[in-house]
């Protein structure tokens, strides 16, 4: 069984007057035990919709969810919201992408940390303290003890994520959604945090979903990829599969879009034309068709379906990139 | 922090120092005054000069605010003139009847208002919500002495639930420790007068509490819906925590910044509406004695006083709301 199983997952906003507008479109994927498994794309393709969606926090009104979120075989979305507020923080948690505007502005760090371990484990205000400054000391944050009464705008940026990830890993979750943790961190932060996460989940053994639009965080963090585009996966592989033979137009547009050291003096860089304003609805053919360089007429009869791949991944494409472009 | 509080309080001695000066020159040119009051309008010039010249207003205006500021800073305000006492005691008689009402508009404002305003957020664009909303557009609109004489017709004349006027009934005798009747009473134990001035207090108290209602509900409202939107409430909510820790540690923490603030503001709302809302209930306070002083004829030595009294009391609520933020919010503390 996997530790995370999500099944046809939907996400659709209804306001009162608009029309409804589907975020994530029967999104499936799976999530081993331990495993680093990424969601890719850019803005708007409906990844941090589907982490919020997983952890119940996506607002009470103006959204329907359908679908399955099996979390040890357990389908989150029918859960009651005490029992699903019980696992959150203790079985999965979350961490965000601005650690400044995610920490309260007028609690001490100690108390923010320390009233996970209040809430879930039982501790009482003494115990929680003192275990929340060996997990600070554990996340990298120099002299912990003095932190524990400081407030999140008197440490660093990088220190603040360092104290959001302890919070979210206080109570050794199961797993833990990272949805763009690097984002809002200066290059040479991202680096640090990136490599805390990696250490820390090999050594609990905790599983991670890493959201985010930065393939370089993909390449050094991630067994499994997903890559979504207008609500829906358009390709999945493992991450050597993917960084050497991208099929799907999408994911090769992004990968040649990174810059290189080693490209010839003078190339221009690549970059996929349009934006995501120019999506046609899934209904209608394939969202990424008017922003496709491989697009053909049976393209815009309908959506392609997600198929498996020779490579054991899957693809949702009616004519993939051939091998020998995509390798660079 | 020190360096803050004496900063604060040297603004203060020249705000009112600049203001006693307004004051004694408006007052002193207002049509009326003293000497036509004492002496009624048939009397003769001879007569109004000598009053002038005994009560000293004859003299330059410079020389007058000299003299009194003279006296001002040892603590003597002068007599009244109206009954020859000693404003000081006059005011101090008058004084806590009017905190005491301001105080209990005040608990009743903060006690309704912030819960109102936060149900309200929460329950944004139901019934409750759009409920609060026209219920607080009514409470600012309305003036506080038809509000007043309205509940005192229903509450007092139609159905008996509140004694129409005062501070205790007549007859009922009280020891007068504090000055504040209600807690008076549970001091000397006599707690039937206790109850009798809190029975007297209840009209007057929701006549005046209503624009500061108003005004905090929908202040806290606007605050809430502001903080639940915060990045740190959805955090709180990814921690699993419960619903009483993320109301009071996480969002109304935060959202009571500016309630905060309000509260001090309202200040200056509370003493005017104590003024209308004392004649309304013949509550025998600083309003009364304000409009008293005025319509007994220009009672300068008293009017000055009880304005600079009032800047003063102003003055130091919001020194004291200023203060209280630095414990709120620690990131006002480095500054």
């Amino acid at each position: 069984m996997s530790l995370l199983d999500v099944r046809d997952l939907s996400v659709v906003f209804q306001r009162r007057g608009e029309r409804p507008f589907t975020a994530v479109d029967k999104v499936s994927f799976t999530v081993e035990p331990g495993q680093t498994v990424g969601l890719v794309g850019e803005s708007g393709c409906g990844k941090s919709v589907t982490s919020l969606a997983i952890m119940g926090l996506l607002p009470k009104r103006g959204n329907k969810v359908t679908g399955e979120v099996l979390f040890e075989g357990t389908d989150l979305l029918k859960l009651r919201p005490d029992d699903m507020r019980d696992r959150r923080g203790r079985e999965i948690s979350m961490i965000f992408q601005d650690p400044l505007s995610s920490l309260n502005p007028v609690i001490p760090i100690g108390i923010q940390v320390a009233e996970v371990l209040e809430r879930h484990q039982g501790r009482d205000r003494k115990q929680a303290l003192r275990e929340s400054r060996e997990l600070l000391d554990a996340v990298g944050i120099p002299d912990p003890q003095r932190r524990l009464t400081e407030y999140p705008h008197q440490i660093s940026g990088g220190m603040r994520q360092r104290a959001l990830i302890a919070i979210a890993l206080a109570c050794k979750p199961r797993l833990l959604i990272a949805d763009e943790p690097t984002t809002a961190l200066d290059v040479t932060i991202q680096a640090q945090i990136l490599t805390l996460l990696k250490q820390l989940v090999d050594e609990t053994g905790t599983a991670l979903v890493m959201i985010t639009h930065d393939l370089g965080v993909v390449a050094g963090l991630c067994d499994t990829v997903n890559v979504l585009y207008g609500g829906k996966v358009v390709e999945r592989e493992r991450r050597h599969e993917l960084f050497a033979h991208a099929r799907h137009p999408y994911t090769h547009g992004l990968l040649n879009s990174v810059p290189r050291l080693d490209s010839p003096r003078g190339e221009r860089l690549h970059a996929i034309r349009g934006s995501v304003a120019d999506n046609i609805p899934w209904v209608e053919g394939c969202a990424f068709a008017p922003r496709c360089d491989n697009v053909v007429d049976a393209c815009l009869e309908g959506p392609p379906p997600l198929e498996p791949t020779a490579t054991g991944g899957d693809l949702r494409c009616n004519n993939p990139v051939s091998e020998e472009v995509a390798v660079r | 922090m020190l360096r803050v509080i004496v900063r604060r309080l040297l603004q203060l001695v020249v705000t009112l120092i600049a203001l006693s000066a307004l004051i004694f020159i408006w007052l002193r040119n207002l049509p009326g005054g003293p000497v036509e009051a004492l002496l009624g309008e048939r009397a003769t010039p001879e007569r109004r000069a000598l009053l002038t010249k005994a009560l000293g207003y004859d003299q330059p205006i410079l020389v007058q605010y000299g003299k009194f500021m003279q006296r001002v800073v040892t603590g003597d305000f002068g007599n009244s003139i109206r009954t020859g006492d000693p404003v000081t005691e006059v005011i101090s008689r008058a004084f806590p009847a009017t905190i005491e009402l301001a105080l209990a508009a005040m608990i009743i404002a903060v006690g309704l208002g912030v819960p109102l305003g936060y149900l309200a957020a929460r329950w944004r664009g139901r019934s409750l919500d759009n409920l609060t909303i026209a219920g607080t557009l009514l409470g600012i609109s309305i003036p506080i002495f038809f509000l007043g004489y309205l509940l005192k017709d229903v509450f007092t004349q139609n159905i008996h639930w509140f004694p129409p006027s005062g501070r205790l009934t007549t007859g009922l005798d009280n020891t007068n420790v504090t000055g504040f009747f209600v807690l008076d009473g549970l001091l000397t134990r006599e707690f039937d007068a206790s109850a009798d001035a809190l029975w007297h207090l209840i009209l007057p108290a929701i006549t005046l509490a209503t624009i500061p209602l108003a005004v905090i509900v929908r202040i806290t409202r606007a605050s809430v819906l502001d903080v639940l939107n915060e990045d740190y409430v959805r955090t709180a909510e990814a921690k699993g925590l419960r619903h009483r820790t993320i109301r009071g540690r996480h969002i109304l923490r935060n959202a009571l910044l500016p309630v905060v603030t309000t509260i001090g503001l309202q200040t200056g709302a509370l003493l005017s509406g104590a003024v209308l809302t004392e004649k309304v209930y013949n509550w025998g306070g600083i309003g009364t004695l304000i409009t008293d002083s005025i319509s007994g004829g220009r009672d300068y030595p008293v009017l000055q006083a009880i304005i600079l009294l009032a800047a003063l009391v102003f003055v130091v609520v919001n020194l004291l709301v200023d203060l209280s933020y630095a414990f709120i919010d620690p990131r006002v503390r480095v500054r």
